[in-house]
């Protein structure tokens, strides 16, 4: 029975933040902020600029440690030296504008610091490999790639986003932090960006999305979690509340 | 370079080596090639020493090394004249061991009777080990990505600063090596060997396409750019031109491939 009991307690891919508090010299950062996020649905985290977004993401994905509370994974401690350590975890994080570099070809962002290779006391990376996943990964997405050898640069805005998150998958990510996603990008490569987000649901991804567009997000997420001043001002399932009503707490 | 840095110590290192392998062999009567290694050794301390302070104190390596060219070239002068009260050293070709060195690294090969330094040969072997290593190699990746963008290198799990700190001692290496060569060719140091070679080795990866910001760059195009400077320097004495106008020509050619690179970084570069 104890099997069983503890077979019923095994989560997966979940991500529990109890009481975390994180001081940046006098000014603190976050004060008791609390939250859970589970597999196949996506988070909201809504807040002005400075309100502690970017702090809570960072604890996260392994930047920074909390001064206080705990931070499991999997019913797990966790405590990750560096972005490194999470990603081996599975915790991956899309950064805005460090997505990729565009002037490096596709594939070589593709595998970035993860570089597949052939030999390995001469280190000599495989580059067909690489060339043939990054295009079979990327058509998983949507994206047709004639030429991975092109620099990066050259992808759209959107594609370049989700070249991003594809790799982050490939590369065995469970928990995906995605920060303002879309807040470059103009209408319709945002909407493709919105429409690989949604799909990750289906593939049991729990996602964590930092946003500042409220409409879109609301008509993302599953949980929003409003953050105000580094407090935790509100959490919301979809369906206990509206777009409208998400901004006027922000607003207050 | 590719890497997003610039050492400026290269040729007070190429002075250094010279006059240390000297004096250890003519002065402390050691053999060469023990001199030499010993002087590597040194030379490979300077670089790293050059490579920690950049990246610890996150200045430019511009500042940092322009320090070094600076106490590298000065202690090189001080203490070859404190020990043999010259700037000018001779003497090596009596020294044991000079012959080895002197046919590894100076000889000359007659290939339809005309002299071709044996120096060539490893130009290109550098240039092909330089090729396989950037454009082959994990490692390779990572100098493009490191100086490309350090911040999204670093987020990827990748080791900048050491991928920093081995570029400093790789080119405190190729200048070990240049110093070789000549003391063996010229059987003997000067103080001042090496000067201004820091500014030959910039204009060469320049006009070879590399960026200045980092991230871009090959070793084929650093080679077509000494080529070009090589090429330049002898033609045009025997063009009947003064000697004095090559100067000129590569200032105009330095900045023309800096306005081209960045007519293509912007290209490309659009984020």
């Amino acid at each position: 029975m104890g099997f069983l009991g503890k077979n019923m307690r095994t989560v997966n891919n979940q991500i529990v933040l109890k009481n975390i508090y994180k001081n940046f010299g006098n000014i603190s950062a976050l004060k008791d902020v609390s939250m859970v996020t589970d597999a196949g649905k996506v988070h909201c985290i809504l807040g002005d600029n400075g309100a502690g977004k970017s702090t809570l993401v960072n604890i996260i994905s392994g930047v920074f440690h909390s001064d206080k509370g705990e931070y499991r994974v999997n019913d797990k401690l966790a405590r990750f030296a560096n972005p490194r350590e999470a990603i081996d975890a599975g915790i991956s994080t899309v950064y805005q504008n460090l997505a990729i570099i565009p002037i490096m070809n596709i594939y070589r962002n593709f595998f970035l610091g993860n570089e597949p290779i052939n030999n390995k006391y001469l280190n000599i990376i495989d580059k067909q490999l690489a060339i043939d996943t990054t295009i079979r990964e990327l058509k998983k997405f949507d994206i047709k790639i004639d030429d991975p050898k092109r620099s990066a640069g050259t992808l759209s805005g959107g594609e370049r986003q989700i070249l991003a998150i594809a790799r982050a998958l490939y590369f065995g990510a469970k928990i995906l932090i995605l920060d303002e996603p879309t807040s470059a990008l103009g209408v319709r490569e945002s909407n493709k960006v919105v429409e690989q987000i949604i799909q990750l649901k289906e593939q049991n991804i729990n996602v964590i999305l930092v946003s500042h567009n409220i409409d879109q997000a609301f008509m993302l997420g599953d949980k929003f979690f409003i953050i105000k001043n580094g407090e935790m001002a509100g959490q919301f399932d979809k369906l206990e509340t509206s777009a409208n009503s998400l901004r006027t707490i922000l607003e207050k | 370079m590719i890497s997003g840095e610039f050492d400026l110590s290269v040729g007070s290192l190429i002075g250094f080596s010279s006059m240390s392998v000297t004096l250890l062999t003519v002065e402390a009567n050691m053999s060469m090639p023990v001199a030499s290694i010993l002087t590597l050794a040194m030379v490979m301390f300077i670089g790293y020493c050059n490579g920690i302070t950049v990246v610890k104190s996150g200045l430019p390596s511009f500042i940092i090394t322009l320090g070094s060219l600076f106490m590298v070239r000065g202690v090189t002068i001080a203490v070859s004249k404190m020990v043999t009260g010259r700037t000018q050293l001779g003497g090596l070709e009596e020294s044991k061991g000079y012959n080895i060195m002197s046919s590894l690294f100076s000889n000359s090969l007659t290939i339809s009777e005309t002299d071709f330094p044996i120096s060539i040969l490893w130009w290109v072997l550098f240039g092909v080990l330089g090729y396989l290593l950037l454009k082959h190699t994990q490692t390779g990746n990572w100098i493009f990505a490191t100086g490309a963008s350090k911040e999204s290198a670093k987020l990827m799990g990748i080791p900048v600063d050491r991928v920093k700190i081995s570029l400093f001692m790789l080119t405190a290496f190729c200048a070990w090596f240049i110093a070789i060569t000549q003391v063996t060719t010229f059987g003997g140091a000067d103080v001042l060997r090496g000067e201004q070679k820091e500014f030959i080795a910039i204009i060469a990866a320049v006009i070879g396409g590399t960026l200045l910001t980092g991230g871009y760059g090959s070793i084929i195009g650093a080679m077509i750019g000494a080529l070009i400077f090589g090429i330049v320097k002898q033609g045009i004495i025997f063009a009947g031109a003064d000697a004095d106008w090559f100067q000129v020509f590569m200032g105009v050619m330095l900045i023309s491939a800096v306005l081209v690179n960045g007519v293509f970084r912007k290209k490309y570069a659009h984020s």
